[in-house]
């Protein structure tokens, strides 16, 4: 049995701020995979929940009128997956899902808690950092937008105040149209594991120039992150196979890969040098670009 | 801390009081007697315990026995016909030779039913993927991915350019 003490169903968001409100106490549940295995492992005690699972608004995958592609907190992994319109709009993000776990855990796991839960290797990370996804949270008094690479503070810690709930979690269209994108999942197995690295790239391309490049990478770093110096070389250079090389070099710059038993820093950097310009090279045609050999 | 809930288990009704600590798996195996569920690794990486809820594949090691509130569980009991004759899934189970321990078969069988009411075509890739959800220490899965193709007779797409591979 678990170590529940208490256990609540919010029916709407604004019952669960209020709830939350009152009881500052309470650990937030979606679809369980994280929150219950810290309990099973004994991390969690004596836990209140607030359970978000009746939220069913919380669920729906849209694209607003002014194109910004709205993703509810309690939308699951093959919610995502199967969802044509990411497929076509985001697919980095389509494809981040269905690498997650196996098909029982994505039908449950939501994209809200994978991102609150503030793993380094969460699966959908990368890609939403590369898509530069901004994050709705929702309290008792009123909500507030954040970028998603304030929001992670460290392995495991969020920016998420006292009573506050992630509703939403957004992507603008200059954010996401005319790019072209790849996620690369390097694990050691093709299906429940954990990522050794985690990349994923999107690149706008304009007469053989790189426009714009935008690279996410999860476990190289105690958070996710961006590669900002790689992303700032790349503006206007033409797409060569020695443009893609410094990239990737630069991309090492970013990261702050460590030693863990899955794999060594330096290896995490080969990793990150490499699947950059790798990701890149297939983001390149996704964009429109010619492949380059 | 108790909690009232509904809820039908191949096709029976129950209605009545479940520990809000208690996992689905603790229910059905300990107070309705569904030992078909396996508990294996009880943290959701293994598939021994999954059962089909409105007829989606979950772990119930991992599933809070309140959030059964409502659905239609099935549960390997379920899967016979009513005269006890096997099913077409568990059929090819046996004709392929796909069980060995047995421990992670009910999980298999309940997915490769899922994916077979589902109606849809499937690569092996994709086949693959949808039964990686499930470890089996015995059989190498290769009897087990033949029990499945077998089982979704018709519905499995083979040609290596299928749109399936990508992703479409």
């Amino acid at each position: 049995m678990y170590d529940i003490k208490g256990y609540y169903d919010a029916e709407t968001v604004s019952e669960a701020t209020a709830l939350l409100a009152d009881n500052p106490n309470m650990k937030l549940i979606a679809g369980g995979t994280d929150v219950l295995i810290k309990m099973h492992g004994g991390q969690l005690e004596d836990a209140e929940l607030l359970s978000l699972r009746k939220i069913k608004s919380l669920e729906s995958i849209s694209v607003a009128e002014d194109g910004t592609i709205v993703i509810g907190a309690m939308a699951t992994f093959s919610m995502i997956f199967h969802n044509p319109m990411l497929k076509d709009l985001i697919p980095i993000l389509t494809e981040a899902a269905i690498s997650m776990g196996g098909p029982q855990i994505r039908n449950i796991a939501t994209i809200g808690g994978n991102v609150c839960n503030g793993a380094t290797s969460a699966d959908s990370a990368s890609s939403l950092f590369a898509l530069n996804a901004h994050l709705k949270l929702q309290d008792k008094n009123g909500e507030r937008v954040v970028p998603i690479r304030e929001f992670y503070l460290g392995p495991g810690k969020v920016a998420l105040n006292p009573g506050e709930i992630l509703t939403e979690i957004l992507i603008a269209p200059e954010d996401y149209k005319g790019f072209g994108g790849q996620y690369i999942k390097f694990a050691m197995r093709e299906a429940m594991d954990i990522a050794t690295l985690g990349v994923a790239v999107v690149c706008k391309v304009q007469s053989g120039n790189f426009d714009e490049v935008r690279i996410g990478l999860g476990v190289a770093g105690p958070t996710p992150l961006r590669c900002l110096e790689a992303e700032e070389y790349a503006k206007g250079k033409k797409i060569t196979s020695e443009t893609l090389a410094e990239i990737g070099k630069l991309a090492v710059k970013s990261a702050k890969a460590r030693t863990s038993w899955r794999a060594s820093k330096e290896y995490r950097e080969h990793l990150v040098e490499e699947l950059t310009q790798r990701a890149l090279k297939i983001a390149v045609v996704n964009a429109g670009g010619a492949e380059v050999v | 801390m108790f909690k009232r809930i509904a809820f039908t288990v191949n096709g029976k009704a129950y209605n009545f009081e479940v520990d809000v600590r208690e996992s689905l798996l603790d229910v059905l195996r300990s107070h309705l007697g569904f030992t078909g569920a396996k508990q294996g690794c009880g943290v959701g990486e293994c598939g021994a315990c999954s059962v089909l809820i409105d007829g989606v594949p979950y772990d119930t090691c991992i599933y809070l026995a309140v959030w059964a509130d409502g659905k239609d569980i099935k549960t390997i009991e379920g899967v016979a016909e009513k005269n006890g004759e096997l099913s077409d899934v568990q059929k090819a189970f046996v004709e392929e030779g796909a069980v060995q321990c047995g421990f992670c078969t009910p999980g298999l069988v309940l997915t490769t039913t899922a994916l077979k009411e589902s109606g849809k075509d499937y690569t092996r890739e994709e086949l693959k993927r949808e039964l990686s959800g499930h470890l089996c220490r015995c059989t190498g899965y290769q009897s087990i991915l033949k029990a499945a193709e077998k089982s979704l007779e018709g519905h499995v797409c083979t040609c290596v350019d299928s749109p399936h591979y990508k992703g479409k």
